[in-house]
């Protein structure tokens, strides 16, 4: 469903993606792991066209949208779940879902958003900044899934977020699945990784250095650890 | 003298006055919200709206006509601008970049309009209903500043719903605080910044058509009034539109009591106002600190 090859992204004269490839079967949930400064980030936003990757492919089913800007990819069925939630401050939660609603939701429209996370319905005329971090993460969800996307990417959704509310959002990332959204999820959290992946990528320095099935990374969890992930 | 006759039509010029300064100061801090540019060429469209209106008038004698295409071609150049020359700099994110090339376009643009219509002023003759005075408590009083007042207030409304109740209106908003996450959700800024440049400059050009009749078109037009402007983004606090609202008033009041009371000190009191609004509030009366 999502195929990224040989993709090579630079800020200025850094050369921050040195050759990213990854593929995705569609309704699979893909976790990329990873040290802080690796590239993450800049892949999400890569395959995003925030920042155009100055070679390789980004493949969505048969189109390549390597170079294509964002809101292009963005109607081509894929939605960013960003790092820091960026939800709009001085929007109320509605007009939030509302910027991301070009046109009526089929599969998830406003009323069926607001039954899956009752807490954005109890504050959906609050603004943006008056919502707690697990809340804004829930609405940057919530505003990702309006879109009716095929693909959702998501960079460390659960950064500063309360034990309980990293376990919704695992409800959350499965309720995706079983309408099979593929997905995927950047994340430092390995416990929140290892819920949800089905296959684990390692990125290192600007590459995937590790693919494995979730099974398969179980076994080889602590060598992967003290290889790839230690300080 | 009948002192509230003349209170009366003080505040009436004040609010006149606001008008013709509010479709400049909002045009320029709708512009700031979206791309956080300072447009120094802001004074030079008004006056171009002022020239081209003038022509129109002249050519078809339809002073209402003029109101209407004048602004729409001005606005046109100002699409043009921001498409071809503009939108190469936002990659850079430099505040000097955009300085200089607004400022560019004012010096083109007061050159064009110097070649094109000379350095005569220009009048425009309003039609006959706008001309005379109705009497208010036996003070004459001009019938175009009712008509200016009546346009500022309706303007205002309308912008204010515009932005508020519209769909266009809320991604313009939301541009203002996040344009790269609205354009990751599937709008295309490009459009959304060439739209809002267009608009900034179509409401200056209009104030500049509705200026022309109480002060003519001249080459200064747009120097003396955009300071003005500038203290109304300011007061009401940057990219704010209620607050350019609210500062358009502010200033119209002091201008006008301040020529009638002070006036050898008009200017200064315009300062001292916007001292005394950054003071209390540092961010703007509706702005943000920053
Ligand atoms: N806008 C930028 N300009 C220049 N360099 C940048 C920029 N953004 C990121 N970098 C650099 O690119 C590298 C990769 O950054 P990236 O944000 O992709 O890492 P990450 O894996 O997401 O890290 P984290 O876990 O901290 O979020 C880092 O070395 C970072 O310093
Ligand atoms: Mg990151």
């Amino acid at each position: 469903m999502l195929r990224v090859t040989g993709l090579n992204t630079y800020y200025g004269t850094g050369h921050i993606l040195q050759g990213v490839d990854l593929e995705i079967e569609k309704g699979q949930i893909a976790a990329v792991l990873g040290r802080n400064g690796v590239g993450k980030t800049t892949t999400v936003r890569s395959i995003m066209g925030l920042v155009p990757p100055r070679s390789g492919e980004v493949w969505l089913g048969d189109t390549n949208m390597a170079g294509w800007a964002p809101y292009r990819v963005a109607r081509a069925g894929v939605a960013y779940v960003p790092e820091g939630r960026m939800i709009f401050p001085d929007l109320t939660v509605i007009d939030n879902l509302r910027v991301a609603e070009r046109r009526p939701a089929k599969i998830w429209p406003m009323e069926r958003l607001l039954e899956l996370f009752p807490a954005l319905a109890d504050r959906r005329t609050h603004k943006g900044s008056q919502l707690s971090g697990g809340e804004q993460q829930m609405l940057a969800v919530a505003r990702a899934l309006i879109t009716d996307p095929t693909v959702m990417l998501f960079d460390e959704p659960s950064q500063g977020l309360a034990p309980l509310v990293v376990r919704e959002l695992v409800g959350v990332i499965h309720r995706l699945r079983d309408e099979g959204v593929t997905v995927l999820l950047v994340e430092q959290n390995l416990k929140l990784a290892e819920a949800v992946g089905d296959i684990v990528y390692v990125m290192v320095k600007g590459r995937m250095m590790y693919r494995a099935p979730i099974a398969q990374f179980q076994l080889e969890r602590e060598a992967v650890k003290s290889k790839y992930l230690a300080l | 003298m009948d002192f509230l006759g003349f209170l009366i039509t003080q505040c009436l010029n004040a609010l006149s006055q606001a008008s013709v300064l509010l479709f400049l100061a909002c045009g320029l801090t709708l512009i700031f919200g979206i791309m956080r540019i300072i447009n120094f060429a802001h004074g030079a469209i008004f006056m171009l709206g002022a020239y081209v209106g003038h022509t129109i008038v002249v050519l078809t004698g339809q002073f209402w006509l003029a109101l209407i295409a004048a602004p729409l071609v001005v606005a046109g150049i100002g699409a043009l601008f921001e498409m071809f020359l503009l939108s190469r700099l936002y990659a850079r994110r430099d505040g000097g970049a955009y300085l200089m090339i607004t400022f560019g376009l004012a010096i083109v643009l007061s050159e064009a309009v110097r070649l094109i219509w000379g350095a005569q002023p220009k009048g425009i003759d309003l039609p006959e209903v706008l001309t005379g005075v109705v009497f208010l408590l036996d003070q004459p009083f001009p019938i175009y500043r009712l008509f200016l007042i009546g346009l500022g207030v309706s303007a205002s409304i309308a912008l204010w719903q515009f932005l508020e109740r519209t769909r266009t209106g809320l991604l313009i908003r939301a541009v203002s605080q996040n344009p790269e996450m609205v354009h990751a959700l599937g709008t295309d800024i490009r459009i959304v910044r060439t739209g809002v440049f267009a608009l900034g400059c179509g409401l200056a050009a209009f104030g500049g058509i509705l200026a022309t009749p109480l002060f003519g078109a001249y080459l200064a037009m747009g120097n003396n009034v955009v300071v003005d402007a500038f203290v109304i983004v300011i007061i009401g606090g940057m990219g704010s539109f209620l607050g350019s609202v609210i500062g358009s008033i502010m200033v119209g009041f002091v201008q006008v009591f301040g020529a009638y009371y002070f006036p050898s000190m008009a200017l200064s009191l315009l300062y001292l106002l916007m001292l005394t609004v950054l003071i209390v509030r540092p961010g703007g009366l509706l702005g943000k600190e920053e």
